[in-house]
This record gives C-alpha cells, sequence and structure tokens, in this order.
C-alpha cells in the first residue's frame, strides 16, 4: 500500500516537474526572441538602428516634392536664395510640342521648372492635363519664330504684372533658377534689356542663343510684344533667337553681358561635357567662330554659377539636378566666391590703375 | 490526494526551477556567442547632425584635421586614360595619394608592383603601405581608376568612428557565407584592420598568395577571407536615410534604374547627399563630377558644417 502511493507521489512529482519545465521553457523562449531581436540593435553603434531602410520610398511616393526630403538638408540655410525668390520674380515658358510631353516636357516639370516663379508650357495645341498653354500654330523648326512671338504675347496678355523678368527655355534645356536670380538682382526690370549665351554674327550687339535660353525684362517684353503690333519687326523668319536678337536691336533692347564676376560664362548652349573637355567640340565648329566673347575650353569654359545647358536629355536632367541640389562636398570652401567685389587679380590690377591715373594727375599738375 | 497533489505542485516548481537554471546558463553561453559572432549583415552609417553638433569649435577643427585618409589606386598600363583623370581630379584631395601599378610607366609616377595578377597588386600594395604609412595615416582607402571618391564627404562618414577599431567599409556584396566589400566601390579600412591584415598575410595557410589553384576568387573577395581570420567583417556604408554611399555604378545608370523603379521621385530615389563613391566612369565624366560636385552649385544655399576643408593646392 505505502509503495504504491510513494510510487504514485514519484510519478505525480515526475509529471509536474515535466510540466513544470515545459510551461517555464515556452515563456522564456517567447521573453528570449523578443531579446534575440532588440539585440542586434544595441549591439550597433548606430543612433539609429534601423534594419530597413523601405520606410523613407513610402513617404516620398507619388509626390515630386524635393523640399520633402528634409532629412539631408537639415544642414542648409536657404534664407538667400528664398529672400532672391522674392525680390527677383522670374516667369518661366518653355518651348515644348504635343509629342514631345512625356519624352521632355515632362522631366523639366519634374526638375527645376518648380523654381520658376511661375512656369508655363507652351505647345501648338492646348493640353489642360500637363497643362500646357495652346498657342494655335503649327510644329517644326520653321514655326519657332511665330510660336516666340505669339508665347510672349500669350505672357504679356495674362502675367505682365506677375514677374520682372520672362526666360524663354526649349524642353531640352536645364535652367539653375537660383543662378539667373543672382546674375539678374544685379539689373532693374525696367531697363530694356536681356540675357543668354550672346552670339556675335549678323547683329550688331550681337543675339542669344535660343536654345541656352534667354531672359527679357519687363520693360525689354513690353517693347517687343508693341513693335509687332506697330510693324518695327518682322513676323516671318525661320531662325528664331536670330530674328528675335535682330528685333531686340530695332527696339532698342540692349544685349546684356551676362558672364560672371570672373567673367565666366553662364549660358552654355550644350551640356556641360562638351565644354569642359578640351578638344571635344572640334576646331571647325561654328561655336568657335559665333560666341560673342572669346570662347574657352576646359575648366575656365563654365561659371560655378552657371544659369543653362542645352541639348539636356532625359537622364542628364536629374543628374544635373542631383548634382546641383543634392550632392555636395561637406565643409568644402568653394575656391570662387561671387560675393567679394572682385577677385584678388582683378582688385591688384584696379589697384594699379588707380596709382597709375593718380601718377599723371599729379605730374599733370606739376 | 493532499499527498498527490502536494507532490504535484513539488514536482511543478521543481521542473520550473531547473528549467530557469538551465535556460540562464545556455542565455548566458549564447550571449557571449552573439557578441563574437555578430549577426551576418552589417549597417554602418553615417553621423547625424546632432552627434557632430556635440563638437565644440575646436573640437571640429581639430576633427578635420585628425581624420587623414591616404589613397591607393591599383592601376595598369591599358588604364592609362582613367589614371591621367584620377591624377588630375579627385585624387589631390586625398592627404596623400599614390598609385600602385602593376609594371612601371613612364609617363607617371607609381609604386611598381610587378605582377598583373589584381590578389597580388593588392596584396603588396596593402603591405607596403602598412609598412611606410603605418604611423601616418590612420584611414586607408583603396580604388580602381574607373572609381570617383568625394574625400570630404569619406572623411564625414569617418568623423566619429575610431580607427583603432576593426573597420572594413564599402558597398558590400554577400556570396554565399561571405560578405566582402566590392572594389568597384571603394575600399575602406582603418588603421587597425590593416594591422590586422599585415600580420595574416604572414599565415599562407588562412590569407595565400597565390589564389587558388585552380579556381581563383576574386581579390575583393579574397581579401574579405583574410579579413575574416583576422576578426574583421565587412560593413556596409549608409546615409541617416540608409541610402548606400558607396556605388558600385555612375550616376547616370543610376538615374536610369531609378527612372525606371520609381519614375515620380528619381533624384530622391537615386542617390544619396552624401555620396562617397561613382564608378564604372570614364575619364571625361570624372572632369564632369570634378565641376559637378566641387563648382557648380545654386547661390544662396549655405551650410553650417561641422568640419571645414579647404581646396587641395594646384
Amino acid at each position: 500500500m505505502a509503495s504504491s502511493k510513494s510510487l504514485m507521489n514519484l510519478l505525480t512529482f515526475t509529471f509536474g516537474s515535466a510540466i513544470g519545465f515545459f510551461v517555464c521553457y515556452l515563456l522564456f523562449s517567447i521573453i528570449l526572441e523578443e531579446q534575440v531581436k532588440i539585440q542586434p540593435h544595441i549591439l550597433h553603434n548606430d543612433p539609429h538602428g534601423q534594419h530597413s531602410a523601405d520606410t523613407d520610398n513610402n513617404q516620398l511616393q507619388g509626390q515630386m516634392n524635393f523640399n520633402a526630403d528634409s532629412g539631408q538638408h537639415k544642414d542648409e540655410n536657404k534664407n538667400i536664395a528664398e529672400g532672391l525668390y522674392q525680390k527677383v520674380k522670374i516667369l518661366c515658358w518653355v518651348m515644348t510640342g504635343p509629342q514631345n510631353l512625356e519624352k521632355k516636357a515632362k522631366h523639366v516639370k519634374a526638375t527645376w521648372a518648380q523654381r520658376c516663379n511661375k512656369i508655363l508650357f507652351m505647345s501648338s495645341e492646348e493640353n489642360k492635363d500637363f497643362p500646357t498653354v495652346g498657342l494655335e500654330t503649327k510644329e517644326g523648326r520653321d514655326q519657332l519664330y511665330w510660336k516666340t512671338i505669339k508665347a510672349f504675347q500669350y505672357v504679356y496678355d495674362h502675367y505682365f504684372d506677375d514677374a520682372d523678368w520672362f526666360m524663354k527655355a526649349d524642353d531640352d534645356t536645364y535652367v539653375i533658377l537660383d543662378n539667373l536670380r543672382w546674375l539678374l538682382s544685379r539689373y532693374s526690370p525696367e531697363q530694356p534689356i536681356y540675357f543668354g549665351r550672346r552670339f556675335k554674327p549678323y547683329v550688331k550687339q550681337g543675339y542669344m542663343s535660343g536654345g541656352a535660353g534667354y531672359v527679357l525684362s519687363k520693360e525689354a517684353l513690353k517693347r517687343f510684344v508693341a513693335a509687332f503690333k506697330t510693324n518695327k519687326c518682322s513676323h516671318s523668319s525661320s531662325i528664331e533667337d536670330l530674328a528675335l536678337g535682330k528685333c531686340m536691336e530695332i527696339i532698342n533692347v540692349e544685349a546684356g553681358d551676362s558672364r560672371d564676376t570672373s567673367g565666366r560664362e553662364t549660358f552654355h548652349p550644350f551640356v556641360p561635357e562638351h565644354h569642359l573637355i578640351r578638344g571635344y567640340l572640334p576646331k571647325t565648329f561654328w561655336y568657335w567662330n559665333y560666341n560673342y566673347y572669346p570662347a574657352v575650353e576646359g575648366p575656365g569654359c563654365c561659371s560655378d554659377l552657371a544659369v543653362s545647358f542645352h541639348y539636356v536629355d532625359s537622364v542628364t536632367m536629374y543628374h544635373l539636378e542631383y548634382l546641383i541640389y543634392h550632392l555636395r562636398p561637406y565643409g568644402y570652401s568653394y575656391r570662387y566666391n561671387p560675393d567679394s567685389a572682385k577677385n584678388p587679380e582683378e582688385q591688384s590690377k584696379n589697384e594699379a590703375l588707380e596709382d597709375n591715373q593718380k601718377l599723371k594727375q599729379k605730374v599733370s599738375e606739376n | 490526494m493532499i499527498s498527490e497533489s502536494s507532490s504535484f505542485v513539488k514536482g511543478v516548481v521543481l521542473g520550473g526551477a531547473f528549467c530557469m537554471l538551465v535556460t540562464l546558463l545556455g542565455h548566458a553561453k549564447v550571449g557571449h556567442g552573439t557578441k563574437a559572432h555578430q549577426h551576418e549583415h552589417h549597417h554602418i552609417q553615417a553621423p547625424n547632425k546632432e552627434d557632430v553638433l556635440n563638437l565644440s569649435e575646436g573640437e571640429r577643427m581639430e576633427l578635420s584635421k585628425s581624420i587623414r585618409v591616404y589613397c591607393i589606386i591599383l592601376v595598369k598600363p591599358k588604364d592609362l586614360g582613367h589614371w591621367a583623370a584620377v591624377k588630375e581630379t579627385w585624387s589631390k584631395h586625398c592627404d596623400k595619394v599614390e598609385f600602385y601599378s602593376s609594371e612601371n610607366v613612364k609617363v607617371f609616377e607609381s609604386v611598381a608592383l610587378n605582377t598583373n595578377d589584381m590578389w597580388v597588386m593588392m596584396r603588396k600594395a596593402y603591405k607596403i603601405t602598412y609598412e611606410r604609412y603605418k604611423d601616418q595615416f590612420n584611414w586607408f582607402f583603396l580604388a580602381y581608376p574607373t572609381t570617383f571618391a568625394i574625400i570630404e564627404n569619406l572623411k564625414y562618414f569617418l568623423l566619429k568612428k575610431d580607427p583603432s577599431q576593426p573597420f572594413y567599409i564599402g558597398h558590400t556584396v554577400k556570396s554565399g557565407d561571405l560578405e566582402y566589400v566590392d572594389g568597384e566601390g571603394g575600399i575602406v579600412l582603418s588603421i587597425e584592420s590593416l594591422r590586422r591584415l599585415a600580420r595574416v598575410f604572414e599565415d599562407s595557410d588562412k590569407c595565400p598568395e597565390q589564389g587558388g589553384m585552380i579556381w581563383k576568387l576574386a581579390e575583393d573577395k579574397q581579401l574579405a577571407l583574410c579579413l575574416k581570420y583576422t576578426g574583421v567583417f565587412a560593413e556596409n556604408a549608409e546615409d541617416s536615410e540608409g541610402k548606400d554611399v558607396f556605388n558600385t555604378k555612375s550616376v547616370g545608370a543610376l538615374i536610369k534604374e531609378a527612372m525606371s523603379t520609381h519614375p515620380e521621385e528619381v533624384v530622391d530615389g537615386c542617390c544619396s547627399d552624401m555620396a562617397i563613391t561613382f564608378s564604372g566612369l570614364a575619364p571625361n565624366h570624372m572632369h564632369v563630377m570634378m565641376y559637378g560636385v566641387y563648382r557648380l552649385r545654386p547661390y544662396g544655399h549655405t551650410y553650417n558644417d561641422a568640419l571645414v576643408f579647404l581646396p587641395p593646392e594646384g
């Protein structure tokens, strides 16, 4: 009797211990699993021990808002640029056509166009979705001047009071609005003047390359539109930029010097590579004879504060956008300072000139 | 009945206690195990602005100068065009750069390694570098001549990392069990890693000079293996948003990919603002990158950076 009882006890004891062990094991394995998940984060030194980078992509899906990318731009101070945005109002209009909306104009819209105070896409026909303004012309190279005239007319009729400067670009032009504003901030929109990449043939004061883009002051636009009403300028031409340049000369709108304070060009008729690489453009190429100022190839070709590039394909649009507004060398002190009155070389040259003049004066006095 | 239930309860308590004891002992062992054999895929991140704001002005200046990067470029005579481009462009931003060439070339100065085998070249280059420069630099960056690097961003990335720790950083790839840094994106070693590497070079079992008799392993994989024996593991470098900072492709190639995978936000989907390397660049593209990175910029955007880097001479 006693032995069977103790046997029972033993059995229940063993059974109990098995259950106790099992339950405890279950509990621990659940707790430990949680810990294993946490542990790698603790072992890492990252302040943000995240494993998946996916959360960020979801934030920006379907949106074209570069300003939402605040993470990388926390160190960025845009006060000066924003001040200029308010002070120098630029209306941009982009020359495009129905067959280029998806291929080209779309990428302009996705990159630099949003930085204009106002952006308009000009096409032969209206497209309410894109949206584009319908100029009611035909398409084709020979229609370019007519489209240009109608586009400027449209801008004058609808948006004259909304901007100080009026920029024309192609759908394969990339424009850096911040640098355009810096260039134009030194001038008044009441001046009859226009800027672009200055070419010398055919027009005495030179004319601006169509592809590199050009920008008219308020006064220049007013005179241009008036010139057609009064027949001062002709309506027909197959060469848009040349015809516009001729008209500008007739109506006394000055062809401005768009070079930076160190004499480097800011509007470019080609992509950076074509200008930066010595020998890329053959010496027999028309370009060398057209440039109003001595054309430079290599690093001196292009200003740090370039305003435009042309023949920019879709990939290059985003490439430029990335290089200009995103990628930067941390902590780097740039060589060219646009705000120093003149660069040291020029400054000492000017000082020498002044000394020379003072000496001449003294001599003549004696 | 009572005695049975009491013995049952005793059993449960004992079982539980025993289990707890066993688990705790086992966990302690497991704990050590996970420390030594950290989870497979390492991600290492750039410092955040907050980290950097904690430094005083004096500390920042000192820091800018204290991160000294020595650059090793492995070249062969056939790369002359790329070699010239690298020499004229980004490599000037290294604290010191040397070109380690398979053979002597008249046009440019280089350290001649007298071998055409990439792994042997890499070994020799690292060995020579360690012997000559172990006291002068704390970080060592190895690249191929098709790579473009922004050394300032590399220094910022390394800002709060202790070079006396074994770091082996770049764009990592997993090949079976082995995680290695892809040479195309550039390889960063701390002085501690280089020290361990130099030591394991002496061991021809763990780190043979000839990759393999029949089946040669790529030099970047071979490097990972040798380093693994010394307890140094590859880490993938990312910015504070999880984007790779070492890239094995060019910006153009990455943009094309982004245009097909996320056409609505191409630039955001493409690349990091603090990218350190791009690869697969033609010599002309290096010059374009120099202009695009170090010169072309929008007026009126300023930055409050914690480090200061001046342009190199010339």
